[in-house]
């Protein structure tokens, strides 16, 4: 799976400014750590500040703030402003589903939008700044390819 | 995967625990290993949180106390002031599907009003050092996708998807 590059810019502000409670930060200075373009994340920011979920703070110090909760606040909440992510519905479906092969693949299809929608959803900003802090990548456990076989 | 009874559904998850919370003392509260006597309290909050009374599933919970397997079982109640406030279940389950002994939670409950205190982290802990202490080094739980709550409970402990895939399907 890959988000679009709005979804990833916000999340990147997201974090920096959850990171950052008590301290504005420019657009710049998160475009600069990211090394991503300032203008989209100028325009990623503002649809932000639309959502209620930063805010900005004019003149001298002033930048961006989050403004949501960040133990409320979830990945999916952010994503969701900039594409979709439900499932898709039957009828804009482009899969045949009035076929059995079109229906037996929407099915696999919607199993996996299930679960896309039900990670995005229980990952808090605060839970992703305490992955951040112990580096998320050593939790993760490979699969264990010996165990289905032996139930 | 054996069919005990559950208080939410289950689906496989693994995290590897490794962290410890910095959260501030919660005055007078115990976690303590439940007791015979618990068990009409601990029925009725699961009651009250869930709208489902299990009688036969807590009595034979608490039936197990004392036994040989209770090495393998454990049952803990937060305990403020005298009230109990919260429970966690959870068990060492040997060798499923072909893998090292883990320690499962199977249920975990706070009353609503006692919610956003920590005490279902300081529970969890509490389990997880009982894991810890018997010599397993994962702890795995199940749940339903739609609940949010206890999902995004147990992801802000570190758990994350693990390496299983919970299937069923209706037997017609």
């Amino acid at each position: 799976m890959k988000l679009q590059k709005a979804s990833s810019f916000a999340l990147y502000a997201v974090l920096e400014l959850a990171a950052h409670p008590a301290q504005p930060l420019s657009g710049t200075e998160i475009a600069e750590k990211y090394g991503i373009s300032a203008h989209h994340l100028a325009k990623v920011l503002r649809d932000l500040g639309r959502a209620g979920i930063v805010e900005a703070a004019r003149g001298v110090g002033g930048g961006y703030r989050l403004a949501a909760n960040p133990k409320r606040l979830t990945l999916l909440d952010v994503i969701q402003i900039f594409e979709p992510v439900r499932p898709v519905d039957p009828a804009n479906s482009d899969l045949r589903t009035a076929t059995d092969a079109g229906r037996a693949l929407q099915t696999v299809l919607d199993e996996l939008d299930d679960h896309t929608l039900a990670t995005f959803r229980s990952i808090t900003i605060s839970t992703m700044l305490k992955w951040m802090a112990r580096g998320s990548s050593t939790t993760r456990t490979k699969p264990a390819r010996r165990a289905a076989a032996q139930r | 995967m054996r069919s005990s009874a559950t208080l939410f559904q289950r689906e496989p998850q693994i995290a590897v625990m490794k962290s410890r919370s910095r959260l501030p003392d919660i005055g007078g509260l115990l976690i303590r290993a439940a007791v015979r006597s618990d068990s009409p309290i601990l029925m009725a909050l699961d009651q009250e949180v869930t709208g489902l009374a299990k009688r036969k599933y807590w009595k034979e919970s608490f039936a197990r106390l004392g036994s040989r397997r209770q090495s393998q079982r454990f049952i803990l109640v937060a305990e403020n002031q005298g009230h109990i406030e919260g429970f966690i279940v959870g068990e060492i389950r040997a060798w499923e599907f072909g893998e090292p002994p883990c320690g499962w939670v199977f249920a975990i409950q706070v009353h609503p009003k006692a919610r956003l205190q920590g005490i279902a982290t300081r529970l969890f802990e509490a389990l997880c050092d009982r894991f810890r202490r018997a010599g397993v080094t994962k702890v795995r739980t199940m749940m339903a996708r739609d609940n949010h709550l206890v999902l995004s409970f147990f992801r802000s402990q570190g758990m994350m998807a693990g390496p299983f895939i919970e299937l069923e399907m209706a037997l017609d």
